[in-house]
């Protein structure tokens, strides 16, 4: 192999080095300074909702029913009403979507059609939740007669989160190394009996953390529950699963847009919505703590 | 690579021993013809036609690349799970093809057990390691599968080291002790045959001494088949050894004579070290 001769210009390495310090100088500020006005944002709207809304936050406010109008009382059948469609979206949601994420991932070659479905599975996460509202609205409500119901809600909200659960399911399955595919067909499993004693119980950490997160979206919209499931008020909490119920964040838009009595009204949306807040950011934390504890037990 | 003297050979224990070897006059456990295998357009073993005899350990051998591995996991159908792979030629075992359409995988690797190149236990505690494999094959009495369980790991040498933690991770183990932990796996469901694919590639060389030692007590009672990168590895402790080279079977015999004075000039440049 030849040398070439070296050359007679050196490199200038000195002037050189005083720009890249420069632009590595500048680079770094501009990402610094992206952060603190992303911080500073998040940090802003927890803040200012925490002032306005911790005024009328106490023990009677989460535990009364609303009095005069909504001008007093309590907004427990709001808070039930979110949990109730929350967890109906989970029973409806979680088992179809834990076993399509297992056909969609174990079962499935990487053939185009299965490419497509993913591709579609995905797309449907970025629909815009008031479509879910409308076609809970056209099927559930009219066409299965269910009427404006927590049932219609629940279902509703249940087709808005598959899609978050099936992907975190896949990809919760796509974690697993193969090496535990083939030891389970090993000792003698069948595909089933490998998936289910193996796979599953290895990538459950996974799916939690993804059907919490769903769960966290599901109690926040108020677009899919609009027009099938909530009402501004009323007077008893829901009987049945064929009963309206009142739920958080469509209870502060009420507040906010339609009150007679602003005054009384909108230091009781911004209390709805620190209690809406809190609910979500606790889910929120649940799923993190899960994550992290899977995260230091999982060894391989 | 070093032989470590004070390792105590480990004991098989009885109760295992249960398995009745069917092997013919011949004393053959499986005979393989016409092995063909392909993934895609690749055409990786090429006719590969030989004998396996029971209660032996048969070492495979050759350069990377030439099909060892491949081989290897078609005698338990592992091979089934890449849906490239296009297989021909028969296998048989117990007078049986087992590429028989009739013939379930996982029947098969009941028979043919498995250990892997590298550790890879369930992400469960040691008993649960093998107390999957037991209940799969039906075994649900809790007695029955921890008495199962204990003596498979007595049997892998690994119980004195594991006994006072049976319920911990198997994660916590060492990657030897995780390694012979597999070879417990296997050995729990009473194979047959029981493949080692390059089971010490990624173990330090106590570690492997004493998986070498394991094997050679357990070819007593089962037939054991390895692939090795390792040629010293092979000429230690095989009875017979295949060449395989870009996936022909170049030459197969017994390990001394194969090793001494290999008939084949590729086989005496390869276990020379004149390629590979």
């Amino acid at each position: 192999m030849e040398i070439s001769p070296a050359l007679n210009t050196p490199l200038n390495i000195k002037s050189y080095a005083n720009h890249r310090r420069l632009v590595q100088k500048i680079g770094i500020s501009i990402l610094f300074l992206s952060l603190i006005v992303t911080i500073f944002f998040l940090f802003i709207i927890v803040i200012f909702i925490a002032v306005r809304g911790a005024g009328v936050l106490n023990i009677e406010f989460l535990t009364a029913m609303p009095r005069q109008a909504m001008t007093k009382g309590g907004i427990l059948p709001a808070i039930l009403g979110t949990f109730y469609l929350s967890l109906g979206a989970v029973i409806f949601a979680l088992p179809l979507g834990i076993l399509t994420a297992i056909y969609l991932n174990e079962y499935t070659g990487a053939n185009t059609l299965v490419r497509i479905i993913k591709m579609g599975i995905n797309n449907l996460a970025g629909v815009p939740s008031i479509v879910f509202g409308l076609f809970g609205l056209a099927i559930f409500v009219k066409f299965f007669g269910f009427g404006v119901s927590l049932l219609s809600g629940s279902l509703t909200l249940a087709i808005m989160i598959l899609p978050v659960i099936i992907s975190t399911t896949v990809e919760a399955l796509k974690s697993i190394p193969d090496s535990f595919r083939e030891a389970g067909y090993g000792v003698g499993a069948t595909k089933w009996q490998m998936v289910r004693g193996i796979i599953l119980p290895a990538a459950l950490p996974g799916i939690l953390t993804g059907t919490i997160l769903g769960i966290g979206r599901a109690a926040g919209e108020t677009a899919p529950i609009l027009f099938t499931a909530v009402t501004f008020f009323s007077r008893k909490l829901p009987k049945s699963i064929l009963s309206e119920v009142q739920a958080l964040p469509y209870h502060i838009y009420a507040l906010v847009t339609e009150g007679t009595h602003p005054k009384e009204q909108i230091p009781i949306a911004y209390g709805s919505a620190l209690v809406l807040l809190l609910l979500v950011l606790g889910l929120d934390l649940i799923a993190i703590i899960i994550r992290t504890r899977a995260r230091k037990k999982k060894l391989w | 690579m070093v032989k470590v003297a004070n390792i105590n050979p480990p004991k098989i224990i009885p109760a295992l021993l249960d398995t009745t070897s069917k092997c013919d006059k011949n004393n053959t456990r499986l005979k393989i013809e016409k092995l063909n295998v392909s993934f895609g357009k690749n055409h990786v073993l090429k006719d590969v036609t030989f004998n396996i005899k029971c209660n032996s350990i048969t070492a495979i051998i050759g350069p990377s690349g030439c099909g060892k591995s491949t081989f290897i996991r078609c005698l338990n159908r592992m091979n089934d799970i890449i849906p490239s792979a296009r297989i021909t030629g028969k296998i048989i075992l117990d007078d049986i093809n087992i590429y028989d359409p009739n013939y379930e995988p996982y029947e098969l690797r009941k028979k043919v057990g498995m250990v892997f190149q590298k550790p890879n236990p369930f992400p469960k505690s040691i008993i649960e390691n093998l107390a999957f494999g037991l209940r799969l094959h039906g075994i649900k009495n809790k007695r029955e599968i921890e008495k199962r369980v204990v003596s498979a790991i007595k049997s892998a040498a690994l119980w004195d080291e594991v006994k006072n933690r049976l319920h911990d991770s198997a994660f916590s183990l060492s990657g030897g002790q995780q390694q012979r932990l597999c070879i417990a796996r296997a050995l729990a469901i009473e194979p047959e045959v029981i493949l080692f694919d390059e089971p010490c590639s990624a173990l330090d060389p106590i570690s492997t001494a004493k998986i070498e030692d394991l094997m050679i007590n357990l070819k007593q009672r089962y037939t054991i088949i390895i692939v090795t990168h390792n040629l010293q590895q092979a000429a230690r402790i095989s009875d017979y050894t295949g060449f395989l080279y870009l996936g022909k079977l170049v030459e197969f015999g017994e390990t001394t004579k194969l090793f001494t004075a290999p008939k084949e000039k590729l086989t005496e440049n390869y276990i020379t070290g004149r390629f590979g």
